[in-house]
């Protein structure tokens, strides 16, 4: 039986294992080895010379990497402290309304991005759902709150709430209900609770969402684009733009190297860290 | 531990706005698909359907949905096959580098899709091909077929392998295995492994913006308009295209619904 497992382990993971090297792990090399090739070069036969590196910092893209980062870190503490009430409803409190509420965010889920961004642009700008009818309502207009940054971290925030939402759950649901009413009997507070058991028991779930998060969010780029009407360039509206109006491959290959190395790093360590059986269920 | 009643309350009332809160730039949309002006504006004096009707007369957009439905369907497939087998190496198999596989198909999930979408572009010109559908079709199922996995793998996990080893001792072949007694047990995960590999793919921008060459899907051509260019069939295409996915959950969710209660009344 073991030996039966072994082959049919190799040979059923084959198929997926091949997909990913070919077009996963094979890209990222070509990535790499673009990145230090001469500028505008469009084919790897040439001598490399590292110049791409040392523009990311003369011609100041490091100040796009360090903006995508720390929006993404405002965006991931945010979803934090917006998504743990309502974990905590779906893994401890709700019954049916557990299943509405993931119904109704795994619907939002395949609505294209895109189309939920240009949305709230209809929402909220000038003459839009909110201005406009308070201005037919009261006869005062006010200015529309797009293109600045702060709306960019309000569309990373609506973006990735599920990214955050379901981990946080999964998370809480390992807390066990004895533990929580032990300690409530023995006189802890509510927030001693929280501090000492809830979140402590449920790190798995908080660092799996927040790495999700902050990761998808340091690398997004239609919400500065569509929301924020490029009031900051992110990283990677860089990156394409060297792609696309620059053509400049090894540039664009050399940011995202840049970035790739940032965010593999993060997921590596995380992923090296979660123990996928436990998580997903298993049952011996 | 009780929450009171108070807290109880609250929180389903924060469960309530969020999910207004994710709905509502829909509702925005859907209003100004119905807008007669070509250059919107709130509040909107006159309805009319006329943008609904030039949609569905254009080439374009008949295009853009046929690109997109190519690309979905062929995506969702393909992912189903690929998951069924990964989901076994994932949980149902001990075997040397389970871990590791575990491990690598998390990695693409865990990735920016836009510099995916780049990577993927350079790979394909140096190994010579040319974007096109087909090339997205590559760059969606790198990001899809691992998420229909780990779906088809939650389901591995629950079932018990004695089923499998009951009919191994009563003299069936691995394939007689897999065909009569593992496909039935996943069935549920892959339904909905290829519900969300469809949608997920349907939806998707970031990775077809680089990868599909001249074709255009209808999230693209969508976030093309947006950015430069507006035009009124953008609300129009944005509200066809949701109600297009919702529809196909609502009869994927009956389907399952109407199986499950042939099923009960033959029991019963």
């Amino acid at each position: 039986m073991e030996r039966h497992d072994r082959k049919l382990g190799l040979l059923s993971a084959m198929p997926l294992g091949l997909i990913l090297v070919l077009s996963f792990l094979a890209p990222l090399v070509v990535v790499a080895v673009f990145s230090v090739m001469p500028a505008k070069v469009f084919t790897l036969a040439h001598m490399p010379d590292f110049s791409a590196y040392g523009v990311f910092f003369e011609r100041g893209y490091y100040k796009s990497l360090l903006w995508s980062l720390a929006m993404a870190l405002i965006a991931t503490l945010a979803l934090f402290l917006v998504c743990w009430p309502l974990a905590f409803g779906m893994a401890k409190v709700f019954g049916r309304f557990t299943l509405v509420l993931t119904v109704a965010v795994v619907m939002s889920l395949f609505v294209s991005e895109n189309i939920r961004l240009f949305g709230w642009v209809l929402t909220l700008m000038k003459g839009g759902l909110f201005e406009g009818y308070f201005r037919s309502l009261t006869g005062i207009g006010f200015d529309s709150p797009l293109y600045n940054t702060g709306i960019i971290i309000f569309g990373l925030v609506y973006v990735y709430l599920p990214f955050m939402l379901f981990p946080l759950a999964q998370g809480i649901s390992m807390v066990p209900d004895d533990t929580r009413q032990a300690a409530a009997d023995l006189g802890a507070s509510r927030w001693q609770i929280l501090c000492q058991v809830e979140l402590p028991l449920a790190a798995p779930g908080i660092m799996v969402g927040s790495l999700l998060t902050f990761v998808l969010a340091a690398g997004a780029l239609a919400e500065s684009k569509i929301l924020g009407g490029q009031a900051v360039i992110v990283i990677a509206d860089d990156i394409e733009t060297a792609f696309t109006f620059g053509q400049n491959w090894p540039l664009g290959a050399a940011l995202s190297m840049v970035l790739i190395v940032i965010i593999g790093g993060l997921a590596l360590f995380g992923v090296s860290r979660i123990d996928l059986d436990a998580i997903m269920g298993r049952k011996r | 531990m009780n929450t009171s009643q108070t807290t109880r309350i609250a929180l389903y009332v924060y469960g309530v706005l969020i999910i207004g809160f994710l709905y509502l730039p829909l509702v925005s949309v859907g209003f100004a698909s119905i807008s007669k002006a070509r250059y919107l504006s709130f509040p909107i004096r006159h309805y009319s359907t006329k943008w609904y009707a030039e949609a569905l007369r254009s080439d374009t957009v008949s295009d853009l949905l046929f690109t997109s439905l190519k690309v979905a369907v062929i995506v969702t497939l393909v992912s189903m096959v690929v998951a069924f087998f990964g989901a076994l190496a994932f949980a149902r198999y001990q075997w040397r580098f389970r871990s590791l596989f575990q491990k690598l198909i998390l990695l693409p999930i865990f990735f920016p899709q836009t510099v995916l979408g780049l990577a993927l572009l350079m790979w394909f010109n140096s190994v010579g091909v040319i974007p096109s559908w087909k090339t997205a079709v590559v760059a969606h199922l790198v990001w899809i077929a691992p998420i229909a996995t780990l779906i088809v793998a939650i389901r591995a996990y629950s079932f018990d392998p004695a089923l499998e080893e009951a009919a191994r001792d009563m003299g069936a072949s691995t394939v007689t295995i897999l065909r009569e007694v593992t496909l039935p047990l996943l069935m549920p995960g892959l339904v909905s492994a290829g519900l969300f590999a469809f949608l997920l793919s349907w939806g998707n921008f970031p990775l077809s913006l680089f990868t599909t060459g001249a074709d255009s899907t209808l999230p693209e051509w969508l976030y093309a308009k947006m950015v430069s260019g507006y035009s009124p069939l953008v609300p129009t295409l944005g509200v066809m295209s949701v109600v297009g996915s919702f529809a196909l959950i609502l009869l994927a969710m009956s389907i399952g619904w109407l199986v499950r209660s042939v099923r009960e009344a033959r029991a019963g």
